[in-house]
């Protein structure tokens, strides 16, 4: 789709100057473009940029064919530090990053988040505020809206003009073409599969400014309402569902967590992550972040399979803007089937193997 | 303590209805389809008649936002249990930061211990009036909660949350609000006996003038068009057909 295109014509122009490249999902901007400044709420980890965060800062440089982009890391310790580094010279339209520097931020709660962005704002007046659409971006983004008394677009999966969006409703089976028709900032989280990172990084020979914000103002009060207890995660050896290439999902006719083992080789086998539907997760085969679907997670990869998964609605919603998709199923009447590239009516404890058996090893 | 909850509910198309939009792009028809309570909403509700099940609070007030119709959701609410409801009447459209606005108002009459809602309708999957409205009052808040857990005495909510890593749980004080996430619960259908019993239950109306709010409009729908289609795709007869067409026509492995 939009990603394979782009990657196609980067390898094609490999010396091409970055910043005159339009990717295909920055859609005709106005020709008098204002030069806007926006601020990005990125996430970190481990010294990196997320990789949601980088799609942030992909879609702020859709906004204006001149944007000055000014990336927000909070958090504490070399691993902040790091991470600001790299957001410095993550991208050419970076011009400045804006580092919140306490322990207070570890975890990175709505509450000091909000007043952060909202300090923040009131001093540099930005024309646009974007998170990418995560769970950190939904928890923060529109709590700082609120703050700063401005309706934030949330989902965003095509910036049209700098005010104007495209956004999916009743679970993607529509598409709602929103204006920002009010004072700075105009906030906006996105959806990152819609603005993929290009394997050719837009990285800049400059770094940008790095600057400590002022948290002074803030006090014991702000941090002490709400607490941090603990988180339960997978193990992070698995590629991450929301940027895999392949996606191999389990529905309720796997009938086990064990069974999901086969999902997990095959998963393997093709380099790629675990998904489930809702009906797997309620019946305990498999954790929650392994959901995909309206209220879970929004995957878009190269090749969908899909196994034992009827195809409700809300599970389409998280998954139907994958390149391929690969329906296995005994029921022809599935839903699913309407969707996928290829179906194959059959039992899929039979298939599985076989798939493992004959697939070409991974490169 | 006699801690009361509020709990905000919407109306929306139901789930199951398959939905069409309109010719002229303005929107999504919803003329003649099937209304319902938005399902996050009623494991809201639910949660909250737990909560007061268990003795932990005294009494659960349901509040909608919008036209006339909204009663019938209410009555759904009041049926299930909620005690008393409230109906804010307003025609046009009410985008979140309005709604936040409207309930924030009513909380500062009401005076509520703790605010559920759920985490998205299922109309505009927004997600995002939750995180407004406790951001107007200034409240903590806990987010996509797939558990909640009240400690009466230290006025604390542990809840847990389901995020792209998997589960985070934090502590809230009270008065906090809560969005509720798929796994919270399940919710009750409504009895016999307690729909009778709703008829009689009171539903307070309040108009925007008397909550003192002013209905922002910053946002214009230009259109609602249906997403792109994707072309029909093929039947495969053995896994040997599957994996050639994966690779030599498709050439995605």
């Amino acid at each position: 789709m939009a990603a394979l295109s782009m990657l196609k014509s980067l390898r094609k122009c490999a010396t091409h100057h970055l910043s005159n490249f339009r990717p295909s999902f920055c859609h005709h901007v106005a020709s008098i473009s204002r030069s806007l400044s926006t601020l990005v709420l990125a996430e970190h980890e481990s010294g990196s940029i997320k990789a949601s965060s980088m799609s942030a800062v992909v879609a702020a440089a859709c906004l204006s064919e001149k944007s000055s982009i000014s990336v927000l890391l909070a958090g504490s310790g070399s691993s902040l530090h790091e991470a600001a580094k790299r957001a410095a010279s993550c991208h050419h339209s970076v011009s400045q990053v804006l580092v919140a520097d306490s322990d207070k931020f570890v975890y990175p709660l709505a509450e000091p988040w909000a007043k952060l962005v909202d300090l923040i704002q009131q001093e540099h007046c930005y024309s646009h505020i974007v998170a990418a659409s995560s769970s950190f971006g939904k928890n923060v983004l529109p709590r700082a809206a609120a703050l700063l008394d401005v309706s934030p677009v949330t989902d965003v999966i095509e910036i049209s003009e700098s005010h104007l969006f495209v956004r999916p409703i009743y679970a993607g089976n529509a598409l709602c073409t929103v204006r920002y028709t009010g004072t700075n900032p105009c906030m906006l989280t996105i959806r990152s599969t819609s603005f993929p990172v290009p394997l050719m990084s837009d990285a800049s020979e400059n770094e940008a400014p790095i600057s400590q914000v002022d948290l002074s103002t803030f006090d014991e009060d702000d941090f002490s309402k709400s607490r941090f207890v603990k988180n339960t995660s997978q193990d992070t050896d698995r590629p991450d569902l929301g940027n895999a290439r392949v996606v191999i999902t389990g529905g309720r006719g796997l009938k086990s967590a064990e069974n999901f083992k086969m999902i997990e080789k095959l998963a393997e086998k093709l380099g790629g992550a675990v998904g489930a539907t809702r009906a797997a997760v309620d019946a305990g085969f498999v954790p929650n972040d392994l959901q995909v679907g309206q209220t879970g997670k929004i995957v878009a990869p190269e090749l969908y399979i899909a196994f034992g998964v009827s195809g409700a609605i809300q599970h389409l919603a998280g998954m139907r803007d994958s390149k391929v998709i690969v329906a296995v199923n005994k029921d022809s009447d599935a839903p699913i089937f309407q969707v996928a590239d290829y179906g194959l009516v059959g039992d899929l404890f039979t298939v599985i193997p076989e798939l493992l058996e004959k697939l070409p090893a991974k490169h | 303590m006699t801690m009361k909850i509020m709990v905000a509910v919407k109306r929306v198309v139901d789930y199951a209805v398959k939905i069409r939009v309109k010719s002229d792009k303005s929107g999504v028809d919803t003329s003649n389809v099937k209304m319902s309570m938005n399902p996050f909403c009623e494991i809201a509700l639910e949660e909250a008649l737990r909560i007061k099940e268990s003795g932990l609070a005294s009494e659960v007030v349901a509040v909608s936002m919008g036209p006339a119709q909204c009663i019938d959701t209410l009555r759904t609410g009041l049926a299930m249990g909620a005690d008393r409801a409230i109906h804010v009447d307003y025609s046009a459209t009410l985008y979140p930061l309005s709604v936040a606005k409207l309930l924030k108002a009513l909380v500062d009459v009401e005076k509520p211990g703790l605010l559920i809602l759920g985490k998205q309708a299922i109309d505009d999957d927004c997600n995002q009036t939750g995180q407004m409205v406790a951001g107007l009052l200034n409240w903590p808040q806990g987010t996509f909660a797939s558990k909640v857990v009240l400690d009466k005495e230290k006025k604390v909510a542990t809840v847990d949350r389901e995020v792209d890593g998997g589960l985070e749980t934090l502590s809230l004080d009270l008065p906090a609000v809560i969005t509720t996430d798929l796994r919270l619960n399940q919710p009750r259908y409504a009895k016999l006996p307690n729909i009778m019993k709703a008829k009689s239950k009171k539903i307070e109306k309040f108009t925007v003038q008397d909550l003192k709010v002013e209905i922002k409009s910053d946002l214009e729908i230009v259109q609602v068009t249906e997403p792109p289609k994707r072309k029909a795709g093929i039947n495969v007869s053995s896994v040997d057909e599957l994996i050639d067409k994966l690779k030599n026509e498709a050439h995605v492995i």
